[in-house]
Order: structure tokens, then sequence, then C-alpha cells
């Protein structure tokens, strides 16, 4: 009797109790009740998807889907969204990935936030973002995913703003929450859409009918189309992509903990998991994909020229983020859904590894950022000195490591699959260069050299257990995670795809599949791992990391005389292109003005105000010219009684005319 | 010319100066006195259409009592000559000409009435008028008539509790 | 014999009772203003019995007459007990004086 596919709702349910009773109660309460409440409500939900996916394994094939109602919820003539959970593959990935790291990273919170303010409060709004994204995970429509998405960005918002009482925090949260709400305008355009072409807004539904419909051509708009692009929009947003990335950076402001659940490991993840999920309408659309790709690509390849000079540890992190999230599209675009969330599921490793690692580093460091002040920590805090180096190859794309199967698999398709665009594979290469160079940049300038910090002013001790623990796990997911498709090049089937292709392939277009055949398809073994090791991804890593050899080990005098040469081009990029200041004076400086000027003074004050508070004085001015007829003299009254009298006479009467 | 008709306009025109006096003469003792002219006259137009009893009333309780107690009260405050106030504007402006057009428009329209184009004769009435009016008095309306007699002692209460002086 | 039309007395009758509006209107003592309304009820009066004497046999407008008398005789009694009350505490027979209630 499967116990979970039944009760899909204590997944999500879970860790929503456990924000309400930390939330509600936990003020007063010690450390180590809040985090029974908070971890165990987690660590319950990770069994319960270890269940499910047990049971889910079980399932014969016809039954998957496995769709369940719990409850209606909006019911209007035709339409109809129920909370309804599904669960395919897909669904499993990532709940996977979401349970997993969210459970690792809350352990990591309680050795970081302990000496913070507002614990309870923290871990209040941390599963409360688990409920959210859960709920975005498993839902069996779109309006559900959508209150998951703007539930995520909600704690988004109060999880980078935690610590409120700070100017640059309250303003990034607001920054992130109102960003991401531009694309999520074009995402409710889309839901709209979707059921106005479709009549549902079920998943079960829309991808039956898409299924049927004809591929539309590429050099015309047609409704499919549309709807991607719109839902796209809202990806671009909450995926931090091009133009609307510039809300990550900013959300560095929050704890670290924050960072790497939130904006690595899974919320930003919500976009790709999005087109992953419409793969069919997309596939039917082929100008969207493009549009897709190439917004990933850009983005990659843009993102990381920026990391390239940032001097804030969690910055180049943060642009580390934002790059590799547009590989994740690359992927999707060019039809490698199952390419792109392999990504996603190691970019959830080894990312959400190199947050907790650089909060490890922070924490070490008394508080300390900024990267030109640190030097040399390698011997001082090994643990988190090679957990955070697994990391990096693993980004790198160094062979063996997961980040490398995964980098290799979005790269190929770009090159050679159904969809491939060799400009776009030309950036992905590019940034693959820069993204190894400015990895290993980070980890030379922070663990080796010469100690750039004052002994007597920072004591740089290791990291309690409780954070150390679940580097270490998620650096051995970082190394190994990557086995899920390696077999490919020694000669056995891709296990990742295999797992995924009943997703993928039910409903797509015979090209999308046609890929997802091949990546699957064995290869002769030892040829294929000569051949990719060789991969042009693989020499780009080689090449950056030897360029940061140079640049940070063997001459570190080099970055300084090279950056006071292209001084120009160094304070561009420094500057992240001066994008923040050219949005501020474009856009929020206009719309601000707007703002008070016209909505305030204008229209709220003047029209509003004026008309009601003028039917008050109306109404008392009235009043007052009515009351003259109280004058308190008995003949005024006479007058008026014959007046009346008059009146009623005529009435009855007629003037002149009327006979009787 | 015939009797009745001529009989007509002479109380009619005795009936018109006593309104007329009464509005334009300034002592109130002379204005009651000017409004017994009216009823007296109006007495005998009620006889010129033959409402002998109704005549008979008219003079007796009208006249006889009601005016009397007029004259009475008067005399009792002292009432002198008018004051010529005018405070009241609306009076002063629009009475006049409301008044005017009022009287204008039911005279015009009273001289159009068809009603009764059947004329009166200075005769009495055939049968007992006075006992018919008894009839209908004891029978088909002898419930306001019982009603009146109560509406009157409670106008005696009132009147007697308002005029009495606190002693 | 000779005929009155019967609208010969509704003319007289209208005529008395404009001028009974005229006085109600412009006369400024309170006995006055009275009187003024007694001589509007005689002019409904002869109105009544001249309907009356044009409807035939039947009298009913010689009992509303004869109820109008009653009526007023009262209405007049009280009335002017209220004119002497008010007399007594405004000191003036004027009512205009009567001015507490206004606004």
């Amino acid at each position: 009797m499967p116990i979970i596919l039944n009760n899909l709702w204590i997944i999500p349910l879970l860790p929503l109790a456990g924000a309400a009773v930390n939330g509600l109660l936990g003020k007063q309460w010690p450390q180590s009740r809040v985090n029974a409440v908070g971890i165990s409500s987690v660590s319950l939900t990770f069994l319960a998807v270890i269940e499910l996916a047990r049971e889910f394994l079980a399932l014969p094939a016809d039954q998957i889907p496995w769709v369940r109602s719990y409850a209606p919820w909006m019911v209007a003539g035709n339409f109809r969204a129920d909370f309804n959970f599904q669960v395919d593959q897909l669904t499993l990935v990532m709940l996977g990935v979401v349970a997993g790291v969210g459970l690792l990273i809350h352990i990591y919170s309680t050795g970081y936030m302990a000496h913070e303010g507002g614990y309870y409060r923290f871990f209040s709004y941390l599963n409360l973002f688990m409920f959210f994204m859960l709920t975005l995970v498993m839902a069996g429509n779109l309006v559900l995913m959508f209150v998951g998405w703007e539930g995520v960005g909600l704690c988004s918002y109060l999880l980078i703003g935690f610590w409120f009482l700070r100017k640059s925090a309250a303003d990034a949260g607001k920054k992130a929450f109102i960003v991401t709400r531009i694309g999520d305008v074009g995402f409710t355009i889309g839901i709209l859409l979707v059921f106005w072409t479709f009549g549902s807004v079920n998943f079960s539904e829309i991808f039956k009918q898409a299924s049927g419909m004809p591929i539309e051509s590429v050099s015309q708009i047609g409704t499919l189309t549309t709807i991607c692009l719109l839902l796209f929009a809202g990806a671009i947003g909450k995926s931090a992509q091009l133009p609307l990335y510039v809300w990550l950076p900013d959300a560095m402001e929050g704890p670290t903990p924050v960072s790497a659940l939130i904006h690595a490991a899974t919320m930003v993840t919500a976009g790709v998991y999005m087109v992953a999920r419409m793969h069919i309408l997309y596939s039917h659309a082929p100008l969207a994909m493009l549009v897709v790709a190439i917004v990933g690509a850009v983005t990659a390849f843009y993102s990381a020229t920026i990391g390239l000079v940032q001097t804030d540890i969690k910055k180049v992190l943060a642009y580390s983020t934002v790059s590799q999230l547009g590989y994740m599209f690359l992927g999707c675009g060019v039809g490698a859904y199952a390419a792109g969330i392999f990504h996603l599921m190691t970019h959830a490793f080894f990312k959400g590894l190199l947050f907790l690692a650089a909060g490890s580093v922070i924490h070490a460091m008394g508080g300390e950022q900024d990267m030109r002040n640190m030097g040399g920590l390698r011997k001082k805090i090994p643990i988190t000195y090679w957990t955070m180096f697994a990391a990096t190859l693993a980004i790198a794309g160094v062979p063996l490591f997961s980040g490398f199967f995964s980098k290799e698999a979005i790269l190929d398709a770009a090159k050679d699959g159904p969809y491939a665009n060799l400009y776009l594979w030309t950036l992905g290469i590019l940034g693959a260069l820069l993204t190894a160079f400015y990895m290993f940049r980070l980890l030379f300038l922070t663990f080796f050299g010469e100690q750039r910090y004052d002994e007597h002013k920072v004591h740089v001790h290791e990291s309690p257990k409780n954070m150390t623990v679940p580097l270490i796990l998620l650096a051995i997911l970082a190394v190994g995670g990557g086995w899920f498709a390696a077999p490919t090049m020694l000669g056995g089937p891709n296990h990742f795809e295999n797992f995924l292709r009943p997703v993928f392939e039910t409903g797509a277009p015979a090209a999308a599949s046609a890929l997802a055949e091949n990546a699957g398809g064995p290869e002769t073994g030892g040829n294929a791992l000569l051949k990719s090791l060789a991969a042009p991804g693989v020499i780009v890593a080689l090449i950056g990391f030897l360029t940061a050899w140079w640049f940070y080990i063997r001459r570190p005098d080099l970055p300084k005389k090279l950056a006071q040469i292209m001084h120009g081009l160094y304070e561009l990029v420094l500057n992240k292109y001066y994008v923040d200041e050219v949005y501020l004076a474009l856009i929020v400086r206009p719309l601000l003005w707007l703002s008070t000027n016209v909505f305030w003074h204008a229209v709220d004050e003047r029209v509003i105000d004026g008309a009601v508070n003028g039917v008050g004085r109306g109404a008392r001015e009235l009043g007052g010219e009515l009351r003259q007829v109280q004058s308190g003299n008995a003949r005024s009254y006479a007058t008026w009684v014959v007046i009346g009298a008059v009146g009623v006479t005529v009435l009855v009467l007629g003037v002149w005319g009327m006979v009787r | 010319m015939t009797l009745p008709l001529i009989l007509f306009f002479v109380f009619a025109g005795l009936a018109v100066l006593g309104a007329l006096l009464m509005i334009f003469l300034r002592e109130p003792i002379h204005s009651a006195l000017a409004l017994i002219l009216v009823m007296v006259a109006l007495a005998a137009l009620y006889l010129l259409l033959g409402a002998e009893f109704i005549a008979a009333v008219q003079i007796i309780v009208y006249a006889g009592a009601v005016m009397v107690l007029f004259v009475f009260v008067i005399m009792l405050l002292n009432a002198g000559e008018e004051e010529r106030t005018n405070l009241s504007k609306l009076a002063h402006y629009v009475g006049w000409p409301l008044g005017i057009f009022l009287t204008v428009e039911l005279v015009y329209w009273m001289s159009r009435a068809t009603i009764g184009a059947r004329v009166t004769t200075p005769t009495i009435a055939p049968g007992d008028p006075t006992r018919d009016l008894s009839m209908l008095l004891f029978k088909s309306y002898l419930f306001p008539f019982e009603i009146t007699s109560i509406l009157i002692l409670i106008a005696l209460l009132g009147a007697l509790v308002l005029a009495k002086r606190d002693s | 014999m000779s005929e009155i039309p019967i609208s010969y007395f509704l003319v007289l009758s209208a005529i008395l009772f404009g001028l009974g509006v005229l006085a109600f209107v412009f006369k400024r003592n309170i006995i006055t203003i009275f009187m003024a309304i007694e001589l509007m009820l005689n002019a409904v009066n002869l109105a009544f019995v001249a309907f009356d004497r044009a409807h035939g046999a039947a009298h009913d407008g010689w009992v509303f007459v004869f109820f109008v008398i009653v009526v007023a005789a009262t209405e007049a009694a009280v009335g002017l007990a209220i004119a002497i009350t008010v007399v007594h505490n405004r000191q003036s027979l004027n009512i205009e004086r009567v001015n507490l209630l206004k606004f």
C-alpha cells in the first residue's frame, strides 16, 4: 500500500508545520529546541522523499505521471485549478535535490547562525521556503506552480533582508522581489494564454493537447511561441538571466546559507525546472527554444566576465551562479533537457558547497569577505580548503568530476545536437574558460599566497562539526555525482538520461526525442573516454587553470599591472558594466517621479481626496444653506404653507389650460 | 334681475366688504367686528340656499359663541394697534403675489364649474330638511358625532390647563 | 322664480378664501391671524352648502358643515388659550416676536 504516493501532501506540509511552530512559538525558545523543530521537519521530508522514490520506482509505467488531486481550489466556469500534485521522474530528481541539499544546508545553518539574533525567525523562514519550493516542484498545474513560484520569491525577500536593520540588506530584499516580479508579469500573462489556448491549466491536459499540435515555424510568432516566451520571461526574472539578473549579486547581503540554498541550489533553478517541465510546448516552438538558448549562452559569457575581477568572495560566486544558470538554459534551448537538469543537479552540489565553504571561510575570518584581505588559509582551515578545492574542480569542468559530465553534455548538444548552433557553442566554450580562470583565482587568492591579514586581529579557526560535515557530504556528491551519466564514456548507458527519458520523450516531436535517444546510446568504451578527454571543454579548463596559476601564484604582481594597463576596461567590468546605474537612471528614477508627482499628488491628493472631501464639504455647505429656512419667524412659515397650497392647487387644477 | 339674485349680490357684497375690512382695519377689535359681519352675511346666504338649520347654527355658534370668545380674549389681552414690523422677507415679497395668484386661480376655476348648472331656487327645499339632517347625524354619522363630543371635552381640558395662570 | 347659478356661490367662496389667505400671510397680530383662519373655514362652509344644494335630496354636505363648525369652535378655544400663554411669555402680541426656535 503506497503510503506517500497516496498522501503526497505530507511532503510540502511538514516544513510548513515546522515554519509555523518555529515562527509562532520559537521566540522564547532556546536554540536547541528551534533546531529540533526546524531540522526534524526537513529530515522527515527527506525521508518521505526517499520513501516516495522507493514507491515510485515500483510503479508500472502506465501510472506515470502519477497525479493526485487533494482539494478543489478555484472553479469558475471552465477554469479549474486544484491542489493537485504530480510525480514523475523529473519531479523525483528535483525533490531529491531540494530535500537533500536543503537538509544539509539546514544542518549547516545551526552552526553558521549560532551567534546571530533572530535565530528562530531564520529557521522559520527557511522551512517556509522549503514548503514553497516543494509545492513548486510537485505542482500538477501552472497555477499551483505559480503559488510556489511567488512563495519562494517571498521567502527570498524575507531571507535576503534577514538583517533588516541594515539598509543595504533591506534594499537588496526589495530589489530581488521587485525585479523578479517584473518577470512574473510575463509569467502570469503566459498562464492566461495557456488557459485560453488549451482550456485548462493542468499539465496532463496541456501536454496531451500540445503534442498533437503542429510545430510552429521560426519566422512567425504563433500562439505556442508566445506562450513559451512569456513563461520564459518569468524564468528570466526568477533565474537571474539577462536583463533581470541584477538582483542576484545584491542578494549576497543575506546570510551565506541563504545564498547557498536559495540562490544557488534551488530557487534560481525554478526557471530551468519550468522550462524542462514545459518542454513539450518548447519543442513545438523552435523560435522560443532559440531565444532561451541565446539568452542562456549570452548570460553565461557576460556574467563570467564580471566575475573575473570581483573582490568579494560571495560576489564572485553570485556571478558564477548567474553564469551557470545560463548554461542550464543553453542546454534546454538546444533540446538537451536532460542535460540541463543534470547540470542543475550537479550545480546544486558544487555551488551549494562553494557557498557553504565560503561561509566557512567568512566564519573563520570573523566576518571578512574581501579576498584581498585573505591569503594563505590552506593550512589553517584544511577541511574547508579541501572541500572547496573539490568544488572548484567540479565547476571548472575537470574530467571525472560531476561538473565535467554535465557541462560536456550541454556543450555537446550545442555543437552536434539537432538544434545545434556554433555561435552559442563558442560562447559556451569561452564561458567555460573564464569560469575555470575565476574559480581558481578565487581559490588561490583565498587559500594560497601570503597572509594579507593581521594575525592578532583575526583568529582563524576551523568551523564546528555541524558546518564541516555537510561540506564533506556535498564534496562527495560534487565529486561522484557525475557518475549517473558517466558510463556513456565507458560504454554503459547514461542512467540519468534514461531515467528522465519517459519525461522528455512522450509528446515531444521527433528531433528532440532523437537527441534523447542518441545521448543514451552506448559508445565503444575506451575510444569514447579518450575522445571526451580531448574535448574543447577540457582544454579550456586547463588553459583557465594555468592562466590563474600564472597570475596568482607565480607572478602575483601581474594582475595589478594588467589592471593599470587596461584601466578603462578594468573599471568597466569591475563596476559590472554600470548596469545598475543605467537601470536606476532609465527606469527607477522616472518611475519614482511618476509615482510621486502624478499618482500621489495629482491623482490621489487632488482627484480622489478632492472628490471625497468635496462631497463632505458640499453636504455641509448645502446644509448650511438649507438651515436658513428655519428663521424662527412664523410668517415665513405661513408663507411656505401658502406656497405649498398653491403648488397643490396648480398641480390639481392646472394653471390655465386644464379642462375638467 | 330677480329678487333672489339681488339678495345674493347684497349679501355677497357685505361678506366681501367684511373680509376686506377685516384685513385693512388695524385694531383687532375692529377686525373681529368685521368678521362678525361676514358671518351674518354668510348666514343669510345659507338661507338663500335653503339651509335653515345651518344658518341658525352659524349665527348661534359661530357668530354668537366663537366670535364672542375672540372678543373676550382681545379685551383680556388688551390688544392694541398692531405694530408695523416686517421681519420676514419671504412673506413680504412672496406672500403678496402668491396670495393674489391663489385667489385668481380659484375664482377662475370656480367660475367654470359646471356642476349644479342646475340652479338654486330660493324656496325652501321639499321635505323636512332639518329632520333629514338629524336622521343622517344620528344614524350614518353617529360615530363621528360621538367622537366630536370627546374632542370638545379634550379641548375644554386643554384650554383650561393652558390658560391657567400659575398661582 | 329666478335662479342663481351655483357657481356664483363658489366664486364668492373662492374670493373669501383668498382674502383669508392674504390676511393670514400679512397680519401680525396673533388674534387676527386666528380670525383669518376662521374666515377661511367659513368660505369652505359656504362651498359645502352650495355643493350640497347642487346634489339633490341627500344632505350629507350639511353634516360636514356641522362638523366643521364644531371643530372650528374647538380649535378656536384651544388656539386662543395658547395665544394667551404666548402673550404672557413674550409680552407682545406680534408673532414676529415669537422667534426663539430658529437655527
